[in-house]
């Protein structure tokens, strides 16, 4: 069973965001990176399936600037086998545009062996829900989102999709792809013993030609702080006070 | 490329989400600006009565694909079906809701039409003949604005956020929509079952009012508070990651960054700290109300009406008062 997994270096959840000199993108120096948490699901779920099979390779595919090699050691510590690396110039401006990430890593994908292909559902930075789907779309593979269950036999899997409360049960043949979602399964913290095998394990780095995005970031801008004048009481006694403000200001009541 | 908006008005079980009147009426604004019609997209079983409808919010036409091979969402069919609308109607622009489906489909239109997408809007501007859309991006915490360009793009847009106006009396021209499947790769992905939602229950993403419970209920057996709550508002029930986690509530109620995004007129946020995570879900909603013992709670800098207190006497003596309003007219 081999798998491919395409991960995401992120700015940390906790990343406070500030709007860059250009406008246009946030201010990188003093932001900590991380795999992209949806990712980490989609890098057990590889494990899983060749812990299962009892055979297989498991690669990490990312595409990003040279530190994204670090996003993909994390990978490789808890249990990957390779990493692939396509790295992006600071002139590349795929930044926000999730379709040419797509055309990118299908293009490499498309060389590659596998029989599962997995991504994360989104990735917690540009929030598009779409490299999945649009990598699969473009290498016609089956494609199943929102994987809350997994199970893979030779040749084929069958994948829980979670919807709005309905739990989708679907069969798909192999090769296919996946999309991670939370409860998924309980992603592996990385032993001491997977980190420093980590750092010998091979990663292989391709210069990516500098691309140009079909679309264009014209203004990164913060949100409006919520409107000052807001209302705080204390216990119950506050209650018809809220009630109050809820039908009189608020109207939703 | 004409000036036509295409819009996939999903529905569910036969019946219209709230999230596909808002892509119809938001599609009839844009076609108001490109100086075309708003053509909406149905695909299901037993929707054709219905289809015409959607007049009321906007559609000029309604094309119809139906039959079982439409009953239950299927990607790779939904996808053969929207491309035979686009080679039909050759619009500037497709909009579908940013619902579960809708993230799943548009990817794949986009990646199949080789147009940019945009996900998860919260505005569309249309300036000299450039589409620029707005999205929130890195958790909520700030918004992009994206040059589309003058090409067609895919766009899906958040539900609850671009509002329905309330339906006329028109109805859309109703059409049968041929398709031609897209190779083999549908027969590789089969449906095996559904298993539905319980029934009656409005889902996160499209509910009104939501009522979330965090680890100060201390204890699955005390959610019975935050349920007795929602049940008299008509709210629907959601929860901090540190109660899921704990396997207290369902993974499918999770409001935050890795659960679900939220957008309700009235969010009731009850002994949940408000960790940025959090607040990544749900910092849209129209109005926010936080209840809880710590008034130093990072949840009260987001809420606009707030209570110090302890939930167990505040939220079922919150429960009463609705009660008595509501009886009382
Ligand atoms: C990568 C990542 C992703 C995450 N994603 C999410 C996510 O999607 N959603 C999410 O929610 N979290 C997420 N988290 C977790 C988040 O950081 C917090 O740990 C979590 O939201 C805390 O949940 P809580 O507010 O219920 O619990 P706590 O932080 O423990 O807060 C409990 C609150 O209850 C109050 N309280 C206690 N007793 C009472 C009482 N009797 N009456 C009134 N108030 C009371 C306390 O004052 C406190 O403020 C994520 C974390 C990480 C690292
Ligand atoms: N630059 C990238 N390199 C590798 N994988 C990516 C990249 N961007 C997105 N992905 C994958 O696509 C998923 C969805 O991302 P997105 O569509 O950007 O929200 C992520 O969880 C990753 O698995």
């Amino acid at each position: 069973m081999d798998s491919v997994v395409c991960v995401k270096r992120v700015p940390d959840t906790e990343t406070k965001v500030q709007v860059g000199p250009d406008g246009r993108r946030i201010q990188a120096s003093g932001v900590n990176h991380v795999l992209n948490p949806y990712d980490e699901y989609a890098v057990e779920a590889c494990l899983q399936a060749r812990e299962k099979a009892g055979s297989g390779e498991v690669t990490v595919l990312s595409l990003g600037p040279a530190e994204a090699a670090q996003t993909i050691r994390q990978a490789l510590a808890m249990g990957a086998d390779r990493g692939v690396l396509l790295k992006t110039d600071p002139a590349c401006d795929y930044y926000m545009d999730p379709l040419s990430v797509a055309h990118a890593l299908a293009a490499r994908l498309k060389t590659m062996r596998l029989d599962l292909l997995w991504f994360g559902k989104l990735a917690i930075d540009d929030q598009s829900y779409a490299v999945g789907p649009a990598v699969a779309t473009l290498l016609g593979l089956p494609c199943v989102t929102e994987v809350a269950e997994f199970a893979a036999l030779p040749g084929r899997a069958t994948a829980t999709r979670v919807v709005e409360g309905d739990r989708v049960r679907m069969e798909v043949d192999l090769p296919a792809v996946f999309c991670a979602s939370k409860g998924l399964n309980e992603p592996r913290f990385a032993s001491l013993k997977g980190i420093m095998s980590a750092k010998k394990k091979p990663l292989e780095t391709v210069d990516l030609a500098q691309g140009t995005a079909r679309v264009e970031v014209v203004a990164l801008e913060l949100p409006p702080a919520r409107q000052a004048g807001r209302w705080i009481g204390k216990g119950v006694e506050a209650v018809p006070e809220l009630v109050r403000r809820l039908r009189e200001e608020a109207k939703v009541l | 490329m004409g000036n036509d908006i295409l819009a996939f008005a999903e529905q569910r079980g036969g019946t219209f989400k709230k999230a596909a009147h808002e892509v119809v009426n938001e599609g009839k604004r844009l076609a108001a600006r490109t100086g075309g019609r708003c053509i909406a997209v149905v695909l299901g079983q037993g929707v054709l009565a219905g289809a015409g409808r959607l007049g009321a919010y906007g559609a000029s036409a309604a094309w119809v694909a139906e039959g079982p091979a439409y009953a239950t969402y299927h990607g790779e069919t939904y996808l053969a079906a929207m491309a035979a609308a686009v080679a039909r109607a050759e619009p500037r622009a497709i909009l579908l809701a940013a619902s579960a489906n809708g993230k799943d489909l548009a990817p794949r239109l986009a990646a199949h039409l080789d147009a940019p997408l945009a996900s998860d809007l919260t505005g569309i501007e249309w300036t000299n003949g450039r589409l620029v859309v707005r999205r929130p991006v890195y958790a909520g915490k700030a918004t992009a604005r994206v040059d589309m360009g003058t090409g067609r793009a895919v766009l899906s847009l958040r539900p609850n956020v671009f509002t329905a106006e309330a339906p006329n009396g028109a109805s859309a021209a109703v059409e049968p929509l041929a398709v031609t499947p897209l190779g083999g790769v549908a027969a590789r992905t089969r449906i095996l079952g559904v298993e539905p939602a319980p029934r009656g229950k409005v889902d996160l993403t499209e509910a009104d009012f939501i009522v979330s419970g965090g680890r100060g209920l201390k204890g699955p057996e005390n959610f019975h508070v935050i349920e007795g709550l929602a049940e008299v508002m008509g709210a629907t029930v959601g929860a901090s990651r540190a109660v899921v986690d704990a396997g207290w509530r369902p993974h499918s109620e999770q409001v935050g960054q890795t659960g679900k995004t939220v957008s309700p007129t009235l969010y009731l946020a009850c002994g949940i700290s408000g960790a940025i995570q959090h607040l990544a879900g749900m910092s849209s909603s129209k109005w926010i109300v936080a209840i809880n013992k710590d008034p130093e709670a990072p949840i009260f800098k987001v809420a606009d009406y707030g209570i110090v207190g302890d939930l167990f006497e505040v939220v079922p003596a919150l429960a009463t008062a609705l009660r008595a309003a509501r009886s009382g007219g």
